[in-house]
């Protein structure tokens, strides 16, 4: 049996365990953890004396919010100000974005910036520099976050920001949560107009169209993100739609209620699908489907933000689906010269590997922030989910490492548990300036996890 | 009162349209949820330092909050004290201290506010939370237990009392809680979290319940604990 280390109101019983198998959002891997929750400042001071690693709601997806011993920042989750006129939310770190939306949208504010989830917390967020599909008009949250109070290894309470200790601003700040604890943060909302997005929706026939289409319109849009079809190969590889979208005024809502909050979802996997469900051949068919729901090339939609933001918030558990050995999520990004090629190249691959999964999105960056081991770059981005089948997966996607390696990329550490030490190295250049930072406020190098062993940060 | 414990604070994020009053020890920790209900509920808090071992103090508790909130209709009690049982066999300043806690401390809070919410004449109401530990002693809880059990039968006396007037007594029995209270404890099952719990509270209040179990199951699981004769109870390891 499976203990995830979310403490979510969903879980109606829990047995407790000094030791429980945490996992990410992927389920794999598997670490065992004593996990301490934090309800007061004081008890961060506490547990920063000894190894241990900050932990949110464990929706990054490989090992990066693992290690033996965490301190889960859930309780942490309460708002402390508001200011309406500057849009200004200081809020401690444990708080989620679905959270914080049920408190901001009513007053017409929504997140500047989020990723495909509303259920990570505001730390998480942070500490993985999250991008959406506003990257490229907007830039990632660390545009829009003010300062942070942090505990540091010694216990003390630091604020930090653009003009405070600016160096453990920005190594905090996708740093995956190895420069100390993120108390609370002050993030600045985005005002809008209501809880709608007015979207646009282009089929695309093939990669040169859906490239095509993605780089014309998206100067015109806020939101622009594309789902491919990874299964098809040939002509038909990288086909898929286009979803641009921007927030829709209170005129075309034809009396919808302007700031409707999201429900409960309405789905949920109750247990693990067998491994071998989701295979090829299951998905291919689901693939197809999906591209021809749509049947004109171009249609335009008035979608509630909680479908267009978060479609698979919808479907509790979903990474059930995969089964119980999990899957991996792969997420790359190269820059904008030779991209479209590294892109085509790794799609081919991909399928011709079997090894991918219904969403493949890709989307495009805008510049990167400052941010040390942010993973923002501009150019392209894209995601796949790979099931966990064997070895040879693991195998295969540590040599697409290689090819992103060369081609300048880099691996989303958020999404990573394979990623090796010396690709790690090639793809951050600014790795080694954040272990300085990292030294000169952890220099006994306490705050750690799965993934900064793995990758020799610490 | 116990304003810290994670049942409390389930509680009163579940009560909109009052004005609070949280009572805990070390309570400007508070700090955060109280600002966290000011800007989401538009309430008004106030922190009160409290310490059910000081007996003394207690008294002055419901003319404190009356005089810098204003008159009040519902008061939680919410504080426990688990202790170390083990310690408690030997130690009896250990085992006072659990004695203490859960039974004279929070009896005489009881008092002073019962009295209190007796004269003010409105409809008003007590939510005090025991535990199921207080329906039958074990050896493995026997000290908190019967500090609980005592609880459980001073509030059935306080209802009993207060039955002629319009102030309402509700006695919860809560099971195995995911609070800070049972973390890192071993040999739970069936735990709950307080979000559920307090839900089950706040309904029963509402429905003007006496005596509340919650998970509903350990009503079922106590009246078995109960019917087992001493003579074979007494050989268990329950």
């Amino acid at each position: 049996m499976l203990h995830c280390a979310q403490h979510d109101k969903q879980v109606k019983f829990r047995l407790l365990h000094k030791k429980i198998a945490t996992s990410g959002w992927g389920l794999y891997p598997l670490v065992a953890a004593s996990v301490q929750r934090a309800r007061y400042l004081s008890d961060l001071s506490r547990a920063a004396a000894t190894p241990i690693l900050p932990q949110g709601n464990c929706r990054s997806y490989g090992d990066a919010c693992l290690y033996e011993r965490v301190v889960s920042t859930l309780p942490l989750k309460h708002l402390l100000d508001f200011d309406p006129q500057r849009g200004l939310l200081r809020a401690q770190a444990g708080i989620t974005f679905a959270e914080i939306i049920r408190f901001a949208l009513p007053q017409g504010f929504f997140p500047p910036v989020t990723p495909g989830t509303k259920f990570p917390t505001l730390g998480g967020c942070i500490a993985a520099d999250v991008h959406g599909k506003n990257h490229h008009a907007e830039g990632s949250i660390a545009a829009f976050v003010e300062s942070l109070d942090m505990v540091l290894a010694d216990g003390s309470l630091v604020r930090c920001s653009r003009n405070e200790c600016a160096d453990l601003f920005w190594a905090t700040l996708g740093g995956m949560g190895l420069t100390g604890f993120i108390y609370a943060a002050t993030l600045r909302l985005k005002k809008v107009p209501s809880a709608y997005i007015r979207q646009r929706a282009i089929k695309t026939a093939n990669w040169a169209e859906t490239y095509r289409v993605c780089t014309e319109t998206q100067h015109e849009y806020t939101y622009s993100v594309a789902w491919i079809d990874g299964l098809q190969t040939g002509r038909r590889l990288g086909r898929g739609h286009v979803l641009l979208g921007e927030h829709a005024d209170e005129r075309e809502l034809k009396g919808k209620p302007p700031f409707a909050i999201h429900g409960d979802g309405r789905w949920a996997v109750p247990f693990f699908l067998p491994g071998g469900v989701l295979n090829a051949k299951s998905l291919k068919m689901f693939n197809a489907l999906y591209y021809h729901r749509q049947v004109r090339r171009e249609t335009n939609a008035l979608v509630h933000y909680d479908p267009y933001f978060y479609p698979l918030d919808a479907i509790r558990d979903w990474n059930r689906l995969y089964g119980r050995r999990g899957f991996l999520q792969y997420q790359i990004a190269v820059p904008y010269a030779d991209g479209a090629e590294v892109i085509a190249d790794l799609l081919g691959r991909i399928a011709r590997q079997r090894v991918a999964s219904p969403l493949a999105v890709l989307k495009t960056f805008g510049p990167p922030s400052e941010g040390l081991l942010s993973f923002p770059i501009a150019g392209y981005t894209l995601a796949l989910d790979i099931p966990l089948r064997d070895a040879g997966t693991i195998t295969f996607l540590r040599e697409l490492n290689k090819a992103i390696v060369e081609a300048k990329g880099r691996v989303y550490l958020a999404k990573d548990a394979i990623l090796e030490r010396e690709d790690f190295a090639a793809m951050y250049p600014q790795l080694d300036q954040f272990k300085a930072v990292k030294r000169k406020y952890d220099p006994e190098c306490r705050f750690r996890s799965c993934l900064s062993d793995r990758l020799g940060i610490t | 009162m116990g304003a810290k414990s994670a049942i409390a604070q389930a509680i009163v994020e579940r009560l909109d349209g009052y004005d609070f009053a949280l009572a805990a020890r070390g309570c400007s920790e508070l700090e955060p949820f109280a600002a966290d209900l000011r800007l989401r509920n538009s309430c008004e808090v106030e922190l009160f330092e409290f310490d059910a071992l000081d007996f003394g103090a207690l008294a002055r508790l419901p003319q404190q909050v009356h005089e810098r909130g204003g008159p009040f209709d519902l008061v939680v009690l919410a504080f426990g004290y688990l202790g170390d049982e083990h310690a408690a066999q030997r130690d009896t300043d250990a085992l006072a201290h659990i004695l203490n806690a859960n039974f004279t401390g929070a009896a005489i809070a009881l008092a002073h506010l019962a009295n209190y919410l007796e004269e003010r004449g409105a409809p008003t109401g007590i939510i005090a939370i025991s535990s199921v530990a207080g329906d039958r002693g074990r050896q493995g809880n026997y000290a908190y237990g019967s500090a609980k059990g005592g609880l459980s039968i001073f509030l059935q006396g306080l209802r009993n009392r207060l039955a002629a007037t319009s102030v309402h007594v509700l006695t919860v029995k809560p099971g195995f809680v995911d609070t800070p209270m049972t973390e890192g404890l071993d040999g739970l099952f069936l735990v709950a979290p307080p979000e559920r719990v307090a839900a089950d509270i706040v309904r029963a209040y509402r429905q003007k319940k006496d005596v509340l179990y919650t998970p509903f199951f350990w009503r079922w699981i106590m009246l078995v604990i109960k019917s087992i004769p001493e003579r074979i109870f007494k050989r268990l390891k329950l």
